[in-house]
């Protein structure tokens, strides 16, 4: 029963493809990415259990932390256009910012 | 006693691997439904609200089948830790996708669909 949860996971997982592929914006594109990720963890889990080695836990557990940064990062880039936001001090000429 | 909660942990040790599976099924279920929520959902923020589908019940249902049918507590407080992370980061991620697509100016449809198939306006 675990391997056809695993197979409607995977199946899931193909069809957040082709809307990463062909979505109209940009920001389909990311949420496609997101849910990608999220179905990855489940994916891996479910894989650990219908092999027999939970073990895969710990690379779910991974791949959640990376999806979370990852999106959050694709998403500030998106938003500035650069990882390096310059910060400006408030009240230039008078230096009490 | 003693005797009923023995009773009570070998009906839990046959009861738990159907149990298990019957949830994590349903979770898989609503992962595809998800799924065909985003391929079939007109605009962005629809989708947004059938990716949350994915997030929210089909993890949920999912780890807690996979909790059910594990072998010691090791890894049920691993897929605790899973269900935790995920219930504090996707609404973050959600609300981050959200306020990015209507900062760069990214207008939701409204009105009745009707109008939009009439006036030849795709999504």
């Amino acid at each position: 029963m675990t391997a056809a949860a695993l197979i409607a996971v995977l199946f899931g997982m193909l069809l957040l493809l082709i809307r990463a592929i062909a979505g109209p914006t940009l920001y389909d594109r990311v949420l496609a990415v997101n849910s990608f990720g999220t179905k990855t963890v489940l994916a891996l889990g479910l894989l650990g259990f219908v092999m027999g080695r939970p073990q895969f836990l710990d690379i779910a557990i991974l791949y959640a932390l990376i999806n979370f940064v990852s999106t959050i990062a694709i998403l500030k880039f998106f938003r500035y256009r650069s990882f390096q936001v310059p910060l400006v001090r408030r009240g230039q000429g008078g230096g009490n910012g | 006693m003693a005797d009923f909660l023995a009773t009570l942990a070998t009906g839990w040790e046959v009861i738990r691997f159907p149990l298990g599976a019957a949830l994590c099924l349903a979770g898989a279920l609503l992962c595809v439904i998800g799924t065909v929520g985003m391929l079939r959902f007109p605009d962005f923020y629809t989708r947004l609200h059938a990716a949350s589908i994915t997030d929210t019940s089909g993890a949920t249902l999912l780890l807690l089948g996979m909790a059910m049918m594990a072998p010691d507590w090791m890894v049920v407080s691993k897929l605790g830790a899973i269900f935790i992370f995920i219930y504090l980061t996707s609404p973050a991620s959600s609300h981050a996708a959200a306020n990015a697509a209507h900062t760069a100016g990214l207008q939701p449809l409204i009105g009745p669909v009707d109008t939009h198939d009439k006036e030849g306006q795709d999504s």
